[in-house]
């Protein structure tokens, strides 16, 4: 147990570690971070007086040591545009996209599971096919369009809910809905499978041997052994939920972290940018690395296996 | 004795039937959506009736032709810059199959490439690989792809390249364990004490099997590329204006969409949404009869 899990706090360090030598990589060799800063035409001194400001002239890999001393102290760097430091900018947007992703998350599991155990119950028929549908088209349609033609029906025609913003309730409705039609998709199928599998098994056939009720089968027998797929999927679903919602929190004016990334983009504010990406794959590392522990605490079959 | 067992295991209705199965759900329309697309995307200059980056600012905001307002010179209407919808749906359809399919096909040669180095090899090549993978698959993919666009500028061929270094990792995974059980059959150990080298086994033996289930993550990863680019496009950091794709269509009807013009959100987006609900169809079908392995993916 304790090696198991301390192989996977090694593999996550080891994640972080790569994850910023990626993003180093990229910034140092695919551009020079001077040409962001500078207008276009900026004289050779400007831009080695930058440079030497930013530390750029000195060896590659002191660059990626003073760059990593700082990550360790919580420091992203300051911004360009705001000229205040990226991690205060970061957490103070942060409310605000996990209040969007735990709506949305919320919207998912509620249409996402019955839907799902009811596919499965009655598969091949009607209410498959629906959910079937459902799914297809909540994979199929990018959620900023979903988003437009929110806007588009309930803001512009019916004049019922705000078209952007935030501070009541009511903003959160059709970002939450557009952000969590894909997820609600994706949970569907997952429970529908999971369900299915349940269904299928030996414990089940036992308990309709015994002559219980087919609601009774479902409810107390299968229902709550298909669910822990789900919830832990939903559970690492909510980080990612947080980090692609940048697309609807821009299409809403949503002021989240997609909103702080899409400012970045417009501004030029390259640490911005930088920070978001870095924190984002910083969060979805350390999830998964409590979801593998709370397996292993979990399920026995697991820590044992490695 | 070898006729009488002929007639049991295949008699005529039976011989005839698995060639009918097979096509029996063949996704029939999605395909041929597919198909009339990358058609409308490869004569798209002699199918367009209008330049697509040319408007005329008499003929702004014009609705399409059945609204009051509309004619049918612009069958679909007009936006902000007067230039004619229909046109630039038309040469739009080339950026999404352009795009979409180059992105698949570089993702799944590095995915591929990298999955059956990993699984051949094994030892620290599977664990150099297979460590990146869990890297990569740790980055929030689609804010990783804006964060290069945002690096390298915006073009339609760094955006091919960005998706494609994105959107690997799926690939090496699905095609590592594919090799690792290719890896213990017949054909390989006999070609291994027949001398061959590595590289002959890897591509000559084991690239050849793990091709099918290359083709069926491609055909599944169509749609999740597609819509990348077009968000790509909508943030500002995909296909630069005045080309005309479908996410920048998108991003320019916002504009007009308070104001009730419709058909700059609704068609665009109708588009996309027709080619991805296309190309899932399509994989699902693929996934199902090329390769049973990846049925519960």
């Amino acid at each position: 147990m304790k090696q198991y899990i301390g192989r996977r706090v090694g593999y996550s360090l080891l994640s972080l570690f790569l994850l910023s030598l990626t993003i180093f990589f990229f910034v140092r060799v695919t551009g020079d971070p001077a040409a962001l800063l500078v207008e276009p035409g900026a004289s050779a001194e400007d831009i080695a007086a930058i440079h030497h400001q930013f530390g750029l002239d000195r060896p590659l890999w002191v660059q990626y040591g003073v760059f990593m001393s700082s990550l360790f102290h919580g420091d992203l760097g300051q911004s360009f545009y705001y000229r205040t430091p990226v991690m205060d900018l970061y957490l103070s947007r942060l409310p605000n996209s996990l209040i969007l992703a735990v709506v949305a998350m919320g919207f998912s599991l509620l249409v996402g599971i019955p839907s799902g155990i009811l596919a499965a119950v009655r598969v091949g028929r009607f209410w498959d096919s629906a959910g079937k549908l459902f799914a297809l088209l909540g994979l199929s349609m990018p959620s900023f369009w979903v988003g437009l033609l929110l806007i588009l029906l309930f803001s512009v025609y019916l004049g019922w809910l705000p078209s952007s913003g935030a501070g009541t309730p009511l903003h959160l409705i059709m970002p939450a809905f557009a952000l969590g039609w894909y997820f609600a998709a994706a949970h569907m199928r997952l429970t529908r499978s999971s369900m299915l599998e349940v269904l299928g098994s030996e414990y089940v056939k036992l308990a309709r041997i015994k002559g219980l009720p087919q609601s009774l089968v479902i409810a107390k027998h299968a229902f709550k052994n298909a669910l822990i797929p789900v919830l832990t999927l939903a559970g690492v679903n909510l980080v990612i939920m947080v980090n692609v919602a940048v697309v609807v929190e821009t299409v809403f004016a949503w002021p989240g972290i997609g909103r702080l990334l899409a400012e970045g983009i417009n501004f030029r504010d390259f640490p911005v940018v930088q920070g978001v990406v870095i924190m984002g794959g910083a969060m979805i590392i350390i999830v998964n690395l409590m979801v593998d522990v709370l397996y292993a605490v979990i399920d026995p079959r697991i820590r044992l296996e490695r | 004795m070898s006729t009488q067992a002929e007639l049991i295991v295949a008699p005529p209705s039976f011989r005839r039937r698995p060639v009918f199965s097979w096509l029996g759900d063949f996704p029939l329309i999605p395909t041929l959506i597919l198909v009339v697309i990358g058609l409308v995307a490869i004569f798209a200059n002699v199918l367009a009736p209008h330049n697509p980056e040319v408007g005329s600012l008499v003929a702004r905001f014009k609705p399409p032709f059945w609204q009051t307002g509309g004619s049918t010179k612009y069958l679909l209407g007009t936006d902000q810059l007067g230039r004619d919808v229909l046109s630039r749906l038309i040469f739009g359809a080339r950026v999404s199959v352009v795009v979409g399919f180059t992105a698949v096909i570089f993702a799944g040669v590095i995915g591929t490439g990298l999955g059956i180095l990993s699984g051949y090899l094994g030892g620290w090549v599977d664990q150099v690989v297979m460590r990146l993978t869990d890297t990569w698959l740790a980055l929030p993919a689609l804010t990783f792809a804006i964060f290069l666009a945002a690096i390298v500028g915006p073009s339609m061929w760094n955006i091919v390249l960005i998706l494609g270094i994105t959107y690997w990792t799926r690939y090496a995974r699905v095609i590592r364990g594919e090799v690792l059980s290719l890896k213990e059959r017949e054909f390989v150990r006999l070609a291994v004490v027949a001398g061959c080298s590595k590289r002959t086994i890897m591509v000559r033996h084991i690239l050849p099997n793990v091709i099918n289930t290359a083709i069926v993550l491609g055909t599944l990863m169509l749609g999740v590329v597609i819509i990348a680019e077009a968000s790509l496009s909508f943030l500002g950091v995909g296909v630069p204006p005045p080309q005309p794709a479908w996410g920048l269509m998108l991003s320019d009807g916002k504009q007009g969409l308070m104001v009730g013009y419709w058909w700059l959100t609704v068609f665009p987006g109708c588009c996309i949404m027709l080619m991805v609900l296309s190309a899932n169809l399509l994989g699902d079908w693929l996934r199902v009869k090329l390769d049973p392995q990846l049925r519960q993916l």
